[in-house]
């Protein structure tokens, strides 16, 4: 059996845990990028938002990455967002709003706030898959 | 017009698994109509049935949204690009 595995060095962690407290009681996003299999930068985005319960972030803010990703030949490989009152899991909201199939969905939990969790999915036709995390 | 319309992950299935594909026509809905003439299917992805973008999907040309243009009737010129951008959004 083949266990899918989404590796990431725990720097990224990190400042996607600093990017939700700062955020917080709003929910942050942001997009991580790189070659496949390969998490090399991470792009803070603005949530427009600008809501505890909600996350969008601007098409073209998406746009200008995505072409920045392009002449580098990376991809956008995950979403991150935080829950900051809620758990690791996607609300019924982000089911109904994931429309990129090939991108992890990242949940930066702090509903408790000394023990930040983040938990990783795939979103696809209504499903909700779980990705295993290492962090390196 | 032929311009190079780039498609999103969500929708290559729609078109044989391509990252952009040629499209021609003056306008983008036009070039979306030659698309789902190919790929019959495409469209009702990008477009409501009352003939206006999907709310979470938006379409920039050289990096302007078409929404704030003239959407679909915005026009083409040769050799334009086209992106099709679903949303990033939750709760």
């Amino acid at each position: 059996m083949v266990v899918a595995l989404f590796r990431i060095e725990d720097h990224f962690v990190q400042e996607m845990v600093a990017h939700s407290r700062e955020e917080a009681p709003n929910e942050c996003c942001g997009i991580l990028a790189g070659p496949p299999g390969q998490v090399a930068a991470l792009y803070r985005t603005v949530n427009t938002s600008a809501s505890p319960v909600r996350y969008s972030i601007e098409p073209k803010e998406i746009l200008r990455i995505a072409q920045e990703l392009e002449e580098k030949d990376w991809e956008m490989l995950a979403f991150y967002h935080s829950h900051t009152h809620s758990h690791a899991y996607p609300s019924a909201t982000d089911i109904q709003l994931a429309f990129w199939p090939d991108s992890l969905y990242l949940i930066v939990s702090l509903a408790d706030p000394q023990q930040p969790v983040i938990r990783g999915f795939y979103l696809r036709d209504g499903q909700v898959a779980e990705e295993e995390m290492e962090i390196v | 017009m032929a311009a190079e319309v780039r498609i999103p992950s969500l929708l290559r299935g729609q078109v044989g698994g391509s990252r952009s594909i040629q499209a021609s026509g003056p306008t983008v809905g036009h070039a979306l109509d030659d698309i789902e003439a190919r790929f019959p299917g495409f469209k009702e992805r990008v477009i409501d049935p009352n003939g206006t973008i999907k709310q979470f999907v938006s379409i920039f040309i050289n990096g302007e949204d078409v929404r704030y243009i003239q959407s679909l009737d915005t026009p083409l010129q040769d050799g334009d690009q086209v992106s099709i951008l679903p949303a990033v959004a939750g709760g």
